[in-house]
């Protein structure tokens, strides 16, 4: 479908058979009463904000509406299920290999064996297994600090992932990057952006050169989506607005997933952003902005596989905006004291690897024991990852000077006329550059 | 953002004559050097140990070094029976880049007014006509954001020359290039490339106010990972263009608002320049004046002076302002014992305090004198001309600079 002017307004069909959202009563508080949205229970002092009111029961029936998209297209298939099987299974190892992997970086941080800032993604599976397993390798994905689940997500293997965190010469980037630096050029993984919003510019320019593939090389084959994940505090930042524009502007093949997890490390997502619905700022560029339960990961996947498909058909961006929670502290540096207990105690109980395991049973897809030996593995995937990065090498010497420059030339000419790159302490690592 | 019109105007008065403006520059400046003489002389001493390194090995590579304009007294008079086309330093860069997008279809254009309007200082001229308007993309007044998407298609396989409109506003953009540009090479364990061109005008003008008068290759020259060259002439624009176009790394090309109407003969096959070297532009024996940019003209207009003096000074034009080029500076060390670096950055954090120390601790040994440094002030570039005048190094100052150095 093509995306006609007329749909921008409300790039959401069904948001207009919702009703009027004057209709509803203005002393409507959003954020006292048993509104789905926003679930924190952080207190805000209302002046009589009747229009986040209204905003608020406006985005509470687009939730709905997903869904209810969901659910039709899903009456009319042979099956009644969301997923089949083997796709029930994948979706639940993925899980549990981003939860469990996480939990192990937790341990070796307290053990000693990482330092530096590291940000687990505890919580937030549906969201990265739910976009990331739908996607092709040609595809690329751009993420944050918080990019361990995403890279494994990708494919990049938990060894690799691991032992660059133990800073090992055996990691994803030669332990030259990072927690926060995560890359594999083999799985099309951008990074790993340790800034706020600095990952929304590359993903867009990630998303042009496909476009500039298809136009400019006329290469049929170019239609691979770059995905950028990014979260709620990134919102307020310019480089969000700006890269929305661009992408609508020229319909680039990228879909902007807001990870909403409700907090910028200590700063409540309401104290922060004046309108806290951020998928509404997709038809304010034109583009189509979907909110979804980001603790759901059939729903996650649904919203997902229509965005994708919609920028890989070339007609454009698409803004999700996935409520998820985070389990943990912002990282592990944070000591996670100012989230209120019951906050945190109503999403936990929205575990999303448990709700999918529900789903699993409850549609008979799988066997407690099939889940089991799932854990199982992953178990073994982790033991091995961790035993792998403790065994790696740290990197050598001769390893420092190496990726500064991709052509060497860059350190320039030394005195006696050579390319001072050509010195053999340069391979050595010991030039004083 | 204001945009800068003006140097279209202002270059044309200037490479028409080529006196450039002497006897209106140098009476104000000869009054304010007197009062500002303890300023300007800052004796720099360092101890370390030198450590020059001696040998004469021959570089891998040789390119063309010379120019039709690096002679001493270029002149913008040239006959039409000379080889090659004569052109302005603008159509050189534009000539440079069109030559690149016809190689190689990678090669793309992305900035503010770049396209249709065919850039603020026409760099890139009908070249959106020609090539489209995805190759030639005129981006919204977004310059971290589209800094950044020349990083992600640049990491994705293109070849992205980013349009700062004015290189101040480039600033915006400071933490894709820091970030990005530097280190995302390095931070990935080498995985990912990022051959990007950023490049745009900036240096003093004529009277555009603080914002648009900034240096900034002070700001950038401590990023890792990142060239940064500055072009001063028809000929070395579109060498140089051309080579940080085909270079794999990300380079930062400097250019100048009054540079751009320079007019030059350049040879009409095809060449490229080295990234990392410096040009020679009046070969001499007594003083090395290291410079760049536009502060070339200032000095090549004191040289004239020297020279009616009795002084042969030895003018080079260091172009790579990261790194340096040691070899043809420490050369000129080595033959002349005395070095003056005149440019137009700022005295604090300035290319010139790098160089200082580049040379003091490599070629220490060979100097008879301090390495005297002559910056512009550390002032906000003033509006009024009277003030903007004394903000930037005049060419009677550098005149001062080397009878001084040469006593």
């Amino acid at each position: 479908m093509s995306f006609s002017a007329a749909k921008c307004v409300q790039p959401l069909p069904l948001n207009s058979t919702t009703p009027r959202s004057t209709e509803k009563p203005l002393s409507f508080d959003p954020f006292r009463t048993s509104s789905s949205f926003l679930g924190s229970t952080h207190k805000l002092r209302f002046n009589g904000l009747s229009k986040t009111a209204q905003h608020n029961s406006h985005s509470r029936s687009a939730v709905v509406a997903v869904s209810d998209v969901v659910q039709e297209k899903k009456t009319k298939a042979i099956s009644n299920l969301l997923i089949t099987r083997e796709e029930g299974l994948e979706l639940y190892e993925d899980m549990v290999l981003g939860r469990a992997f996480e939990d192990m970086c937790a341990q070796m941080y307290y053990r000693g064996k990482m330092f530096g800032f590291v940000h687990l993604y505890n919580g937030q599976e549906a969201v990265s297994t739910g976009f990331i397993k739908l996607l092709k390798k040609e595809d690329s994905v751009v993420s944050t600090y918080r990019d361990h689940v995403h890279a494994l997500s990708k494919g990049v293997p938990a060894r690799a992932v691991m032992s660059e965190l133990f800073g090992k010469a055996t990691g994803c980037c030669r332990g030259q990057g990072g927690s926060m630096h995560m890359f594999s050029k083999e799985h099309n993984l951008l990074g790993g952006f340790a800034f706020i919003g600095e990952g929304i510019p590359v993903a867009t320019g990630a998303a042009f050169s496909t476009k500039y593939r298809r136009e400019v090389y006329k290469d049929p084959n170019a239609d691979q989506v770059t995905l950028a994940f990014f979260g709620d505090g990134t919102c307020n930042n310019g480089q969000f607005f700006e890269c929305l524009n661009m992408a609508a502007l020229w319909k680039l093949p990228i879909v902007f997933v807001v990870e909403n997890n409700l907090w910028a490390i200590g700063m409540s997502h309401l104290r922060a952003t004046s309108d806290p619905e951020i998928w509404k700022k997709g038809p304010a560029f034109g583009m189509p902005g979907v909110h979804v339960d980001g603790m759901d990961v059939l729903k996650v996947r649904e919203v997902a596989k229509e965005a994708i498909e919609r920028a890989r058909r070339g007609e454009g961006p698409t803004l999700v905006e996935c409520e998820t929670y985070r389990f943990r502290g912002h990282s592990l540096a944070d000591p996670d004291e100012l989230r209120d207990p019951a906050e945190k105690k109503r999403y936990a109980e929205r575990d999303p690897i448990s709700a999918l395991k529900k789903y699993i049973f409850e549609n008979k897809l799988a066997s407690e024991e099939e889940l089991k030996a799932i854990d199982k593995k992953i178990d073994e995937i982790i033991d091995d990852a961790v035993e792998f990065a403790d065994e790696s090498p740290l990197p050598l010497r001769s390893q420092l000077l190496e990726n500064v420059f991709a052509d060497p030339k860059g350190f320039g000419i030394g005195p006696d006329g050579r390319y001072r790159c050509e010195d053999p302490k340069f391979t050595e690592g010991t030039a004083h550059v | 953002m204001a945009t800068i019109f003006q140097g279209v105007g202002a270059a044309t008065a200037f490479s028409a004559s080529n006196s450039f403006d002497s006897q209106k520059l140098h009476l104000p400046s000869r009054r304010s050097l007197s009062e500002r003489k303890a300023s300007i002389f800052v004796v720099r001493s360092d101890a370390r140990v030198n450590q020059a390194r001696n040998g004469g090995a021959r570089r891998a590579e040789s390119l063309i070094s010379t120019a039709v304009a690096t002679k001493p007294d270029s002149s913008a008079a040239s006959t039409s029976s000379k080889p090659g086309h004569e052109l302005l330093l603008f159509e050189a860069l534009r000539e440079g880049l069109e030559e690149e997008m016809d190689r190689d279809p990678s090669v793309c254009v992305m900035g503010e007014d770049v396209g249709h309007y065919g850039g603020s200082y026409k760099v890139t001229k009908d070249l959106a006509q020609k090539y489209g308007d995805l190759r030639v993309l005129d981006t919204p007044i977004a310059e971290n954001s589209f800094t950044g998407m020349g990083i992600g298609a640049a990491m994705t396989g293109l070849r992205p020359v980013v349009e700062g409109m004015n290189m101040g506003f480039l600033l915006l953009a400071f933490n894709q290039i820091s970030n990005n540009c530097g280190m995302l090479h390095y931070t990935s364990g080498g995985q990912f490339k990022i051959p990007i061109v950023i490049r745009g005008p900036g240096g003093v003008g004529r009277q555009l106010g603080a914002e648009h008068s900034q240096r900034l290759e002070s700001y950038f020259q401590s990023i890792p990972g990142i060239q940064m060259v500055a072009c001063s002439t028809p000929y070395n624009a579109k060498g140089l263009m051309k080579a940080a176009i085909r270079s794999e790394n990300p380079v930062i090309l400097f250019e100048h608002v009054l540079l751009y109407n320079l007019k030059e003969r350049i040879p009409d096959e095809e060449y490229v320049l080295s990234l990392e070297e410096a040009e020679m532009v009046r070969p001499g024996e007594h003083v090395t004046i290291l410079t760049y940019s536009r502060m070339r003209y200032h000095v090549m207009q004191a040289a004239k002076t020297l020279v009616n003096r009795g002084y042969d000074p030895e003018v080079i034009d260091i172009r790579s302002l990261k790194p340096f080029d040691l070899y043809t500076i420490g050369n000129s060390v080595k033959k002349t014992h005395r070095v003056l670096i005149v440019e137009e950055c700022m005295r604090t954090g300035g290319i010139g305090a790098s160089l200082t120390a580049a040379i003091n601790e490599n070629f220490n040994d060979y100097l008879d004198a301090p390495v005297v440094c002559l910056s512009s002030q550390d002032v906000p570039t003033p509006y009024a001309s009277t003030l903007e005048d004394w903000t930037v190094v005049q060419p009677a100052q550098i005149v001062t600079a080397v009878e001084q150095l040469c006593q």
